[in-house]
């Protein structure tokens, strides 16, 4: 499998993504700067975390209009795998790939962490290596990781199942309905505020991580 | 009817010799269903100082920025597109803005009184 890990002026988790698709799991990755059109060798694409534009104005609401979004949106569009990984979650919510959108955490101070997470759905390519119900642990780092979106919207992502991970036990930010990370109706674009890629190398610990990025393979 | 003449021929004569310079300030808040925990920290703060019967506060952005248009329903309509596109976050925010002509942009030398 191709990975393509999209590089916004700010972005800061791009080189551990393609640490854990490089160099753990042997798979071709390059890295693409914003400025970058061109996505059609790439399997998968990663909107990885960071800081991409200073967060200016709202998280990820200028870095929709980079020029690689548009091509983002066209290999969404064609079918193809999008991931969006904590800033990348707000960048695709900005662009409008995921419903809802990611605002200030309830308590207002950025959150460290290593919650529990349950796994919802397993029958996705992102999900299939874990088990449904299964709960796991994925490390946080956010100010702006509270999940909202009108109660229409809610209640659609809930009906058609594209709620993948939810905080399960404490809710560390306040997102509505515990949502950790979703996915779009047809499931080819997911978004979560939790870093996989800061779980996949047993040195750091935690190895919960992996099995997302194995279920692509 | 009078006054849809009397923007056509406002239009028509801007169109043959000024753009309009405006000001725009605009507005941008949060829906009343999206929670606002700054909000809340601030209303505690207000208390603490003291004053007593402040409540409901909600916190949003103020934005200023200046255009030109031939028109002001022109520039209205170039402002609501850069307020839904970019400016705000339609999921969580609402908008509402001013505009205020300033003096006209010559284009003329005469207009410049060159």
């Amino acid at each position: 499998m191709k990975f393509g890990v999209v590089v916004f002026p700010g972005s800061n988790c791009d080189r551990d993504i393609a640490y854990v698709t490089q160099e753990l799991l042997q798979q071709p990755t390059r890295m693409v700067w914003h400025e970058e059109t061109e996505l059609a060798d790439l399997d998968v694409v990663i909107i990885p975390g960071g800081f991409s534009y200073g967060d200016y104005l709202r998280c990820g609401a200028l870095a929709r209009f980079s020029p690689v979004m548009q091509a983002v949106v066209d290999h969404a569009a064609a079918g193809k795998k999008v991931f969006g990984v904590c800033n990348g979650f707000q960048v695709l919510t900005e662009s409008g790939l995921l419903p809802g959108a990611l605002v200030r955490n309830r308590d207002l101070h950025f959150i460290c962490d290593r919650p529990a997470l349950k796994v919802e759905r397993t029958n996705l390519a992102w999900t299939q290596e874990y088990q449904t119900g299964e709960v796991i642990t994925l490390p946080i780092a956010h100010g702006e990781g509270c999940y909202y979106a009108d109660s229409q919207t809610l209640a659609d992502l809930e009906a058609n199942h594209q709620v993948l991970f939810r905080y399960h036990g404490d809710n560390p930010n306040g997102s509505l309905n515990n949502i950790a990370g979703i996915c779009n109706s047809r499931g080819n674009v997911l978004g979560m505020m939790p870093h996989p890629e800061r779980a996949a190398d047993p040195v750091l610990g935690l190895t919960d991580g992996m099995r997302l990025f194995k279920g692509l393979l | 009817m009078a006054v849809a003449i009397q923007r056509n021929l406002e239009e028509d004569w801007t169109e043959i010799s000024m753009t309009l310079q405006y000001t725009a300030q605009i507005y941008v808040t949060l829906r009343p269903s999206v929670l606002d925990p700054a909000g809340v920290a601030v209303q505690s703060g207000i208390k603490q100082l003291g004053y007593e019967n402040i409540n409901q506060v909600r916190i949003g952005k103020y934005i200023q920025l200046n255009l030109q248009a031939a028109s002001e329903v022109e520039a209205s309509d170039r402002l609501h597109q850069v307020c839904d596109r970019l400016l705000t976050n339609p999921v969580i925010e609402n908008y509402r803005f001013d505009l205020t002509l300033q003096s006209p942009v010559p284009t003329t030398p005469q207009e410049a009184g060159v």
